[in-house]
């Protein structure tokens, strides 16, 4: 009995060898250890043993199921090992292939330009005002201290509605507006974006509505040399810590002293190239102390009081900016041209 | 303005600065140098050639076979085909080896078979414009006028080694419309001195004051006028100094008389006028208003309608010059002319404008009145004329000029202290400096009690307050020396207000949701917003629109946002999804009179796909749904509380189609376009939304809060209701919750199902429901009771019941 044990043993033993799947071990399980299977069988007949031989017939039959057991667990391991490693290769993708996208819109070039300038001031203690696109004469013009047959007032590049009402050449009547609320008392410091126009043909260069920002700070004490101070700090902040500030007198109805503020060019540093047309600045925006006609109309005393102002075109920030070279790309909407911004 | 730098150099010391130094000088102390244009930068080997013989070539009618003297050996042969070149001229020959403007390299030739050495030039093949060369010489070649060597240096004769600078003049600074008072600035600029150019004059016995009367009717507009007289003059071609110098300024030479006119034009700023006295037509000069509907012919040609805001220069009778903007053509200078009256004038700007913007007409003479010109040049200016004109016209000067004289000359007096000049640039001037600016500009200044007082030049008419002279002080102190500072103001809170907050945050939801920001013009049509906002709607127009497309303001942001769809899908663009922030336009008027409403509103427009992964095959067209999950979206950042209502709109689907509604008011629409509208737009299935974003941020809710996490589980069950196909999934929400009460957290639409499995004119809406006791667990029973109780409403009020299957 013994005997035959032994070579159940070596039989199983040698099929769970051979199992190559988790079902034909299964099988080999059953057929050996089941309840049918040869060792209860052998169990089954120890009765007619004798005394002397059962325990040791039982000892070896507990044995053997042991490590059959033993023998079918590790195979059992191995085989489950294999599938899954068989599973894993059957579901192994090409990593190449493109991802999902995470669906993501753009903001349009003038937006940015506008929030990030905004940004810079609001940073140096300057707030965000807004006024009307349709504008009265009186803060279009008159209170700029441009009176009626003004020679710099150029009656053909107004949109006008009525004699009195028009769309806004310029973002600078919101200055006016913004002394008024502040009730001849100071500090005054805000910028001002929006869309102003002017009766242009529309082409590469000119655009009958386009964007500008204005600025204006009022308080006592101001100087040209604080405009200065302020421009630099705008300038480095927003064109990069490199770039050169230069002013040069204009003129503007509602400055006196006026300037035009150049950069230095990025693109030759100050050596000349096309986009600076050569003499190394690039144009930039222009600028001036508060004429105090000006701060008068909006209610501030201007022997107390003085202030500077500044306008510069969005358009032209966002052209310098990008490379754009057509303005009219910022209002055609074009989705080749906008999605280029997703990531600003 | 152009100014030759040669003529310049007359008045004032430039010889050791090049042009472009001189031109970045006066850049950068206010007088913007657009250009410096070296006339013959590309001209070189230009000879005087004498033309000895001209002879027909023998095969070719158009072309001539000249020999031309050019101080050598043989004479060049040169083939012209100028119709005009003859035997005799003395011509401009670019030799062989030579250029000429456009890249032309001259080489030794046959043309036709005949050997050509050279080429005899016309004056455009020189570079010069079209319009500035003289009529003589504009359809040939050029022929000197007067005695030149053959052999010297043509190039010097016609003033191509000139250099000229191109102003950009801001609109205060009309002194600079002039040669002198260019000089004046750069004097100041460079720390120089002037020099007057002199006006010698040999003055007849005969007085023009005895010959001619002047009258002025209205002093205001014209508070001087002078006319002298010369007697004997002979009109013919001006030297070639005269022309070439009027040609580099830009000005077209004439006759010897119109050019020195011109020249002291350009020379002082001052416009003057010669008439043909023979042709004036009497011999008093009247200047008055016109009359209502008057009519006068002016040199250019034109019949001109006059009212009576114009001044004309009358004979007493009819108007002979257009005062300051053009003279008339009957008694213009000719050929024959031999008297002259010569008008020395100083017009009101105000009258000059009026007269040139109502008649569309901007002269030399007029840009220069309008501006304001020198009281204290127009003197002057009329005796260097007469010099002028006597030295290259001869005649008889008469003595004294007939006059009106009324005109104010004196000079504008301005105090301003010291620390006012510091305290407005930020600078640490002393006294010495501001007064040796002031003896730069040539403005007489005294210091008295710690105050200046300057004497303005009345040349300088931009300079009035105190300001004035303290840009003058800056500009020539130099804007780049002004120092660096920050306000000394106190430190003020920055930032964007809340509502410029929440516009941001709004940009920032929809860019993350895919959308693209869409910025287009305001100015529109009626008919663009005819789909959806009817004729009725009163709009805003502008008064003299450039163009039909844009001609009144936006009542609505959808029409080019549309336009923008349309312009995409014509280039192959079919999933597209853009939004636009921006301002519309709203009128009670029918005519309008006050600032219309301007309202921002927010609006977004869809095509094809909202979302696709293609080669995992996945496709989501957009619908409804889509755009009412983002308008819900911006509700929720805005924290508004908003509802929507199903409504027919213009240009919409009338079956798809929503208001928004906050506190019981329209704030906006989604919806889809009719398929009528779409077509007109060439679209595709599209679908829009607008909101009126200024009410929606006034209807902004709280602070948000936290709400403490649940301890407690919640029971989720799952109800399909089937109802008539009309009645809402807002309904039964509306009943769910009602009933639910405190306990019932949410309730969500899950499921739609229309079909075969359900009875015809119903549908079954499936929810999600959730209870929750935030203060214990809830009981099985608990949850049964109530939720029993809600399928219960549900029937009673809705007709709904479970789904069985």
């Amino acid at each position: 009995m013994l005997d035959r044990l032994q070579e159940l043993h070596g039989e199983a033993a040698g099929k769970i060898e051979e199992a190559n799947t988790l079902d034909e071990l299964q099988q080999v399980r059953v057929a050996y250890l089941g309840k049918k299977g040869p060792i209860t069988e052998v169990m089954k007949s120890m009765g007619k043993l004798s005394k002397e031989e059962r325990p040791v017939v039982g000892q070896k039959v507990n044995e053997v199921r042991q490590d059959l057991q033993q023998l079918i667990e590790r195979k059992e391991a191995v085989l489950e090992q294999e599938a899954v490693s068989e599973q894993l290769k059957k579901e192994s993708i090409d990593v190449t292939l493109p991802g999902r996208p995470v669906k993501k819109g753009s903001r349009h070039p003038l937006t940015s330009v506008v929030e990030r300038i905004e940004d810079v001031f609001t940073g140096m203690g300057f707030q965000v005002a807004e006024g009307p696109e349709v504008e009265t004469d009186y803060y279009n013009f008159e209170s700029l201290n441009l009176p009626k047959h003004h020679p710099a007032r150029d009656m053909q590049d107004t949109f006008f509605i009525t004699s009195d009402l028009l769309l806004r050449t310029q973002t600078s009547p919101v200055q006016v507006r913004t002394m008024e609320k502040h009730e001849g008392r100071g500090p005054v410091k805000i910028v001002c974006p929006g869309k102003v126009y002017r009766r242009d043909e529309d082409d590469a260069t000119h655009s009958h509505q386009f964007m500008q920002i204005e600025g204006l700070v009022v308080d006592e004490g101001i100087r040209m040399s604080d405009l200065k101070g302020i421009f630099e700090a705008f300038v480095k902040s927003y064109f990069g810590e490199d770039r050169k500030i230069r002013l040069r007198p204009s003129f503007f109805p509602f400055t006196e002293p006026s300037a035009e503020l150049d950069i230095s060019c990025a693109l030759c540093g100050g050596e000349g190239c096309r986009t600076c047309k050569g003499t190394g600045w690039i144009e930039v925006l222009g600028a001036g102390m508060v004429h105090p006609n000006v701060l008068e109309m909006g209610g501030f005393d201007p022997e107390k009081y003085s202030g500077f102002a500044f306008g510069m075109g969005v358009e032209r920030f966002a052209m310098l900016k990008y490379g754009i070279d057509d303005i009219r790309h910022f209002y055609t909407n074009d989705a080749r041209f906008l999605e280029q911004f997703t990531r600003e | 303005m152009l100014i030759s730098y040669q003529w310049l150099s007359n008045y004032v010391d430039i010889t050791d600065i090049t042009p472009q130094q001189l031109a970045d000088e006066l850049t950068l102390h206010g007088v913007e140098v657009d250009a410096v244009e070296e006339l013959g930068a590309e001209v070189n080997k230009l000879t005087v050639g004498k033309v000895l013989s001209c002879e027909q070539h023998p095969d070719a009618d158009k072309l001539k076979v000249c020999r031309v003297d050019v101080a050598e050996e043989e004479p060049l042969q040169i083939v012209c085909g100028a119709p005009n070149v003859a035997e005799g001229q003395l011509v401009a020959v670019a030799r062989v080896g030579g250029r000429l403007p456009g890249g032309v390299k001259i080489k030794k030739a046959k043309l036709r078979g005949q050997r050509s050495e050279g080429m005899i030039c016309s004056l455009q093949e020189l570079g010069f414009e079209g319009k500035v060369i003289p009529k003589k010489y504009s359809e040939g070649i050029f022929a000197f006028p007067e005695n030149r060597e053959p052999g010297t240096d043509a190039k010097e004769a016609l003033g191509l080694n000139d250099t000229v600078l191109e102003l950009d003049l801001t609109p205060n600074r009309s002194d600079c419309l002039s040669v002198l008072g260019t000089a004046y600035e750069i004097a100041a600029v460079l720390g120089r001195e002037v020099t007057l150019p002199e006006a010698p004059v040999t003055v007849s016995e005969k007085k023009a004051s005895e010959i001619v009367k002047v009258t002025v009717e209205d002093k205001d507009a014209n508070p001087y006028y002078g006319a002298g007289m010369i007697q004997g003059v002979t009109i013919k071609e001006s030297p070639l100094w005269l022309q070439t110098v009027l040609m580099a300024s830009g000005v077209r030479p004439l006759n010897n008389v119109v050019d020195v006119t011109n020249y002291v034009l350009l020379e002082y700023g001052q416009p003057l006028h010669a008439f043909d006295f023979d042709r004036f037509g009497s011999d008093e000069v009247v200047v008055r208003k016109a009359y209502a509907e008057e009519k006068m012919v002016t040199l250019d040609g034109e019949e001109r309608l006059l009212s009576d805001s114009h001044l004309v220069i009358t004979n007493g009778n009819e108007p002979t010059a257009l005062a300051g903007v053009m003279g008339g053509a009957a008694s213009e200078v000719e050929n024959d002319t031999s008297n002259l009256l010569l008008e020395a004038a100083y017009f009101n700007p105000s009258v000059v404008r009026q007269a040139q913007r109502d008649l569309g007409i901007r002269s030399d003479s007029s840009i220069r009145f309008e501006k304001g010109v020198d009281p204290n040049g127009v003197v002057p200016a009329g005796r260097r004329a007469a010099s002028l004109i006597q030295q290259l016209a001869g005649g008889e000067v008469l003595d004294e000029t007939a006059e009106f004289d009324e005109l104010d000359r004196s000079e504008k007096v301005i105090r301003i202290t010291l620390g006012r000049i510091n305290s407005s640039l930020g600078t640490d001037l002393s006294a010495e400096n501001v007064l040796s600016i002031m003896d730069r500009l040539q403005f007489k200044a005294e210091e008295e009690e710690g105050e200046f007082i300057i004497h303005v030049p009345t040349r300088r008419q931009d300079i009035s307050i105190e300001p004035d002279i303290v840009e003058e002080v800056a500009r020539l102190y130099g804007y780049d020396n002004i120092p660096v500072t920050l306000p000394n103001t106190p430190s003020t809170q920055g930032g964007l207000s809340e509502k410029q907050k929440q516009k941001r945050k709004i940009r920032r939801f929809l860019e993350s949701g895919g959308l693209h920001e869409a910025v287009s013009y305001s100015l529109t049509t009626k008919e663009k917003e005819a789909a959806f906002i009817g004729a009725e709607q009163r709009r805003v127009a502008v008064a003299l629109p450039m163009s039909e497309e844009r001609s009144t303001l936006r009542t609505t942001l959808v029409p080019h946002l549309l336009d923008a769809l349309s312009h995409n899908r014509n280039r192959n663009r079919y999933n597209l999804s853009l939004y636009e922030m921006g301002s519309v336009f709203h009128t009670e008027e029918e005519n309008v009179s006050v600032q219309p409403q301007e309202q921002t509103h927010l609006a977004g427009a869809f095509m094809g796909l909202w979302e696709q992964h293609a080669w995992q095959g996945e496709k989501k067209a957009v619908d409804f749904f889509v755009v009412k999950g983002i308008v819900e979206g911006i509700l929720a950042e805005l924290q508004a509380v908003a509802g929507f209502e199903k409504t027919e709109k213009p240009g919409l689907h009338p079956g798809r189609t929503a208001s928004v509604v906050a506190d019981g008011e329209e704030v906006g629409w989604i919806g889809q376009l009719h398929p009528s509208t779409a077509k007109q737009w060439s679209l595709p299935e599209t679908y829009v939304f607008e909101l009126n974003l200024m009410k929606l941020l006034e209807s902004g809710g709280d602070e948000m809060r936290y709400r403490p996490i649940p301890r407690y589980p919640a029971v989720d069950r799952d109800i399909a209701l089937v109802v008539d196909h009309k009645v809402s999934a807002r309904e039964l929400e509306a009943v769910i919750r009602e009933t639910g009460g405190e306990l019932l957290t949410r309730a969500d639409v899950f499921d739609l199902y229309e079909g075969e499995h359900v009875e015809a004119g119903k549908k079954s809406v499936a929810f999600s429901l959730r209870y929750l006791n935030t203060e214990k667990t809830l009981t099985e029973e608990e949850v049964t009771l109530v939720h029993s109780q809600v399928l219960k409403a549900l029937e009673e009020k809705t007709g709904a019941v479970l789904r069985t299957q």
